[in-house]
């Protein structure tokens, strides 16, 4: 059996030192990867349907994207994904050929070719201060050249050309207490008004002459009282304050640069008036304001006056105005009845005037409308037709026309926060497949035309034929379960708190489904667990996954779990549980008789409750009480704390599934000197197939292999802000690794002159991370291995075959098992965004880490190319064993990519998953984009490729026994006629 | 009878003639037939038939020892192949070493039949099949040392402890950072 076992070990590892590089071939990319493309929720959108050109939306949305969409059919012409700290403020359209986007709080000005998205210019403003950021196109239709886009941001107001983004003017409006609210730049006019409010007391007007930038006027008046800061600019000289308190609205006009206030009792307004708030929607002449989860329209007359004119319920979602033929503005508002939503536009001064009112039926599961954009185009009968861009609850983006629903995307997936896989529901007799199935004839076709293409036989039809063929391969979109477990699920829990489920075949939902809580509308999804995932009972029960959400943002708001079936999507329950959620914690080990793992949810009072909440669940877990941790990391303090299970906390409630815990250690890191960066422990339900590493010279090292090890990275705090603010003197990484049952540090390296951010995976035994290191302005990867000392006595082969040893007993953390450990660093080229492991499902296979790259693409790196045992000159032996030679950096193989040319924008985590086959592993990324691929880090040595042509096969079988018998014939009558002779 | 006289081989030890023996010495008054000569191995001289089986059984042994010796070839010959195909383990390698541990076995299992042609009272085959075992058994065990170069011998303690899984923990432990 060892003998077979290591026939094995060595047929992989000559398999895999066969060809270092993983990669594919150019007909190979899209047979096993998928990727699919997102832009995030919109948070702005800007018609462009000019009569000639192809009709576009210019988007921007909250993962600092900008694109241009197809308005037809909703396709991206054009995608820019700028970084995680380069929000976008504000977005418009330039001369009818620029887009100029304003981000990072208003100091960042580009301008992008609107048809290919091209940038043109990129204008860096200065900026001393945190400010509101406001961009200002003016609408020009005349195309006159000589006008400036305004831009106040950082305290500055600028004045930028938009033909080349040349900076015209600035003004500097940093004074202290001064807050600029609104840049008004009145059509046909030379002045730009700057309305700000000092101390939010005081309103100053400042008109400037919008050529030269000089302030040709300056008004002030003092109000007696204090302005909240929510304003609404209704026209080009007034604007609507909230007051403080909340229940005035104030009218500013400041025609001529004479300021005046009027104000308004919003109960004189409302009968049932309480905290009003002033809603986004850039109406004219009007405004719109929530009050008592109502929304009423005031409008705002000549004189400053306020009267309302309508009001709606709160399920609304309204359009800024837009202009409409013959100086007329509309507006549109969405709403909810039962299953359908109702789009109505109106004119904005008569409100009974209805323009347009559509109903179309809407999924439940996209909740709510959220935000909704109109645009107008004239119908042939010369009326105007309105087409209505509305992003829901989910975040999916949808375009309205004529009723029905023209396109959408599921604009949720580009904000996934947790992933986990599921299997596929096994084929049944009954379940039909012959849909999908071949017949005999097709089947042999396919193979003929393979044969072709394996022959070079193939004309440039039958390769096309070939490539639709394999894209299409029969099985592998199907909705069950398959041998080698190439067909999974991905669930993807988004921020929207919608939880998607993707096939690993072609990357469709199969299903989608937003959570619901009976005690709040929408609770925030925080993470996604695998709740039951039936072995016994595969056919007859369904697998499902645990959500555990928020109701409210705080950490002490009320928890929500919710269970939701993996095979149709469908909540099986949702329950609102009463306490806060701080961490989960599932008990991989313990299943109950229906195959529910439990789970252990600790709260902020530091109770943990059970779950599922049943008397079999509690006696389990009774069982193993004392053997219960559970460790807390307070980042802010540099403390980590571990518990143990104490009692039952029946005392203090009736619930028997709660228990008290007592605090066993703390580990206190001094805060002058250290400040936690980042900790990892190893995925929980990773497969270890032994805990044995031989070396060339069959030496045995026992790997200290332990679920309850904690990886801690700290920096000194004065390192912890930017790369290259501190000098290589200043800070210091410091990296731990400690057990969480006994709070010892098993483990401590420093590095100095180095800082974060580290980026780490931790598998079996071992830890990779990566940081930058001052004083080689480099970036390094260590990496730790771990062994078991007090192990490595068994070395008697006879006691070995006799199986006496201690190697299989159960060990514990108390035992104090001795451990040392082998570290080397190397040199890495590139910055790092995340890094995950394969993972197989017996662990068998070798290991590759795979490195999402600042660039957002994935490198495959082997495990082998970061193992202490690399020295300058292996031996042969350790050559055989594919021991490479020690180098100072980690090669960078453009071939192992794995994610080939494409780029998974806002790269934020690469999520790994056995299949059944032991070489193969699902490999899933996530950003704004999402990519999947299989993987198969030593080759696929228990399967035969895709392409393998079994008819050449047959037919070679078939020819050889052909030949076989005619030669038999032949020689049976060659000797017969030799034996006439 | 004359006929099956005549096939007697010299290589009998001994032999019963079943031939009607009223008939025969009567047919040696009677004249023989013309064209007949009556050439019987009764008339040769028993001397000369001794030493030519002592002569016979030499040869015998002769044969014996050169069959039992003849593996002490194929032992060198193995080694120079072994030494040839170097201790890494591939094909031609592991190739040569099976073969080297089969011929031997193949050999061990047909010792008996190998000796059977010599099979003689006189000849003593004890020493060549002593010789001939030893023989093989060095080739069996350098074909086993060859193995066990090659590393395919679960010698070490690594051989043994390859499949184990880790053992389980006692204890179990979760936590990190507190969602927020």
């Amino acid at each position: 059996m060892a003998m077979a076992l290591r026939l094995y070990l060595l047929l992989i590892v000559f398999v895999s030192s066969a060809i270092v590089s993983f990669s594919l071939y150019e007909d190979q990319v899209g047979l096993m990867d998928w990727h699919q493309r997102y832009i995030g929720k919109v948070k702005h959108a800007v018609f462009h349907t000019q009569k000639t050109g192809r009709k576009r939306v210019i988007v921007s949305t909250e993962e600092n994207v900008v694109a241009s969409l197809d308005l037809r059919h909703g396709e991206i012409f054009w995608r820019h994904v700028l970084g995680t700290k380069d929000a976008i403020d504000g977005v418009d359209i330039a001369l009818g050929k620029y887009v100029i986007t304003l981000s990072s709080e208003g100091s960042m000005l580009r301008a992008w070719n609107l048809p290919d998205g091209q940038m043109v210019w990129e204008t860096s403003l200065h900026s001393a201060q945190h400010s509101k950021s406001l961009l200002s196109v003016p609408v020009n239709l005349k195309f006159d050249k000589d006008y400036s886009i305004l831009v106040f941001g950082g305290g500055y107001l600028h004045a930028v050309s938009p033909i080349d983004g040349e900076l015209l003017w600035k003004k500097d409006f940093t004074a202290e207490g001064f807050e600029v609210q609104r840049v008004l730049q009145p059509l046909e006019s030379s002045i730009v008004y700057v309305l700000g409010f000092l101390h939010s007391s005081e309103a100053i007007v400042y008109q400037i002459d919008s050529k030269s930038g000089e302030v040709v006027a300056e008004k002030s008046k003092a109000f007696p009282g204090r302005f909240s800061g929510e304003i609404s600019a209704v026209s080009n000289d007034k604007v609507v304050v909230l007051d403080s308190t909340r229940s005035i609205l104030v009218t500013i006009s400041f025609v001529d640069g004479e300021i005046s206030f009027q104000k308004t009792l919003i109960s004189s307004l409302v009968e049932d008036s309480g905290e009003a708030e002033i809603l986004s929607p850039l109406l004219s002449n009007m405004l719109a304001v929530k009050v008592n989860k109502r929304t009423i329209f005031v409008r705002v007359g000549d004189q400053g006056k306020l009267e309302m004119v309508d009001s709606l319920s709160d399920e609304t979602a309204m359009s800024d105005s837009l202009p409409v033929a013959d100086d007329q503005v509309a507006f549109a508002s969405v709403h909810h009845e039962g299953s359908k939503i109702h789009l109505t536009v109106k004119l904005v001064d008569d409100l009974d005037t209805v323009l347009l009112r559509e109903s179309i039926q809407m999924d439940q599961h996209r909740g709510r409308v959220d935000r909704v954009f109109i645009n107008n185009y004239i119908k042939t009968d010369r009326s105007n037709g309105f087409r209505a861009l509305i992003v829901m609850e989910d975040h999916s983006l949808l375009l309205l026309q004529q009723g029905a629903i023209v396109w959408s995307r599921e604009e949720g997936l580009a904000s996934v926060t947790d992933v986990t896989t599921a299997e596929l529901p096994v084929e049944k007799d009954g379940v039909s497949v012959a849909k999908v199935e071949h017949t005999l004839v097709d089947w042999l076709k396919g193979h003929i035309l393979k044969l072709k293409g394996s022959l070079l036989l193939a004309s440039p039809e039958d390769v096309v034929a070939i490539q639709e063929m394999r894209m299409k391969s029969s099985g592998r979109s199907k909705l069950t379960r398959d041998h080698n477990g190439f067909r999974k699920l991905f669930i993807a829990l988004t921020r929207a708190g919608k939880l998607f489920a993707l096939h690993t075949g072609d990357g469709r939902i199969v299903w989608s489904t937003l959570l619901n809580s009976p005690a709040c509308a929408r609770p925030s999804g925080i993470s996604l667990y695998q709740w039951q995932v039936p072995h016994h009972h595969a056919m007859d029960e369904n697998p499902s996954v645990l959500v555990v959400g928020r109701c409210g943002s705080d950490s002490s708001s009320p928890g929500v779990l919710s269970f939701v079936d993996v095979y149709t999507g469908k909540e099986i329950s949702s329950s609102d549980i009463g306490h806060s959620v701080v961490q989960v914690m599932p008990l991989p080990l313990f299943t109950d008789s229906t195959e529910q793992r439990l789970h252990l949810i600790a709260d902020t009072d530091g109770h943990v409750h059970l779950y599922p909440k049943t008397p079999e669940a509690l006696g389990i877990f009774q069982r193993e009480f004392q053997n219960v941790y559970w460790y807390n990391v307070e980042g802010d303090d540099g403390i980590i704390r571990g518990h143990g299970m104490k009692s039952s906390c029946a005392g203090e409630t009736a619930d028997e599934y709660c228990f008290t815990t007592r605090e066993l250690w703390t580990v206190v890191f001094p805060s002058e000197s250290e400040k936690i960066i980042s900790t990892l422990t190893r995925k929980p339900n990773e497969v270890v197939h032994t805990q044995a590493k031989v070396s060339t010279d069959q030496d045995v090292l026992y790997k200290y292999v332990s679920r309850n090890l904690l990886f801690v990275a700290t920096v000194s705090p004065k390192g912890a802000g930017e790369i290259g603010s501190v000098t290589p003197e200043e800070s210091a990484l410091v990296v731990y690794l400690i057990d969480t049952v006994t709070g010892r540090i098993l483990h401590r390296l420093s590095h100095q002159g180095c800082q974060g951010p580290v980026h780490a995976v931790f598998s079996e035994n071992w830890v990779v991370y990566h940081y930058f290191n001052l004083r080689a302005h480099k970036y390094e990867v260590t990496v730790v291995e771990i062994y078991d000392q007090s192990r490595a006595e068994n070395k008697n082969v006879w006691k070995l075959v006799l199986g006496k040893h201690n190697l299989t007993a159960p060990i514990s953390s108390y035992s104090r098992p001795e451990m040392f450990t082998k570290s080397q660093s190397y040199f890495f080229p590139q910055s790092v965004k995340t890094i995950a492991v394969t993972s197989t499902a017996k662990g068998i296979t070798s290991k590759q880490l795979l490195i999402g790259t600042i660039g957002d693409q994935i490198l495959a790196l082997d495990k082998r190319f970061v193992d202490p045992r690399r020295t300058l000159n292996p031996s042969q032996a350790e050559k055989e064993e594919g021991i490479i030679p020690l180098t100072d950096s980690l090669p960078i193989i453009p071939q192992s990519y794995i994610t080939h040319s494409l780029k998974v924008e806002g790269l934020r985590g690469i999520v790994t998953a056995p299949a059944k086959l032991e070489s193969t592993t699902h490999v899933f990324a996530y950003g704004v984009d999402l990519f999947y691929t299989r993987l198969a880090p030593s080759k696929t040595y228990d399967s035969l490729t895709d392409d393998f042509s079994y008819a050449l096969l047959l037919i070679t079988i078939v020819a050889l026994v052909a030949a076989i018998y005619i030669t038999w014939a032949l020689s049976e009558k060659k000797e017969l006629s030799e034996k006439w002779r | 009878m004359d006929k099956g006289k005549a096939v007697m081989g010299a290589g009998r030890r001994w032999a019963v003639d079943f031939s009607d023996q009223s008939t025969v010495p009567s047919s040696r008054d009677i004249l023989d037939p013309p064209g007949f000569s009556r050439v019987s191995p009764e008339q040769d001289d028993s001397a000369t038939s001794r030493q030519k089986k002592d002569a016979e059984a030499n040869w015998k042994l002769q044969k014996a020892w050169e069959v039992a010796q003849s593996p002490f070839k194929n032992l060198m010959m193995m080694g120079f192949m072994m030494w040839m195909a170097g201790n890494t383990v591939h094909l031609f390698s592991i190739g040569i070493t099976f073969s080297a541990l089969w011929q031997p076995l193949s050999a061990l299992q047909s010792v008996g039949k190998v000796f059977e042609p010599f099979k003689d009272n006189k000849v003593e085959l004890l020493m060549p099949k002593l010789v001939f075992l030893a023989l093989n058994l060095g080739g069996l065990a350098l074909g086993i040392w060859k193995l066990n170069t090659l590393g395919l011998l679960p010698t070490h303690a690594s051989d043994w402890v390859s499949s184990l899984p880790p053992p389980q923990e006692v204890e179990h432990s979760g936590g990190g950072f507190a969602f927020h």
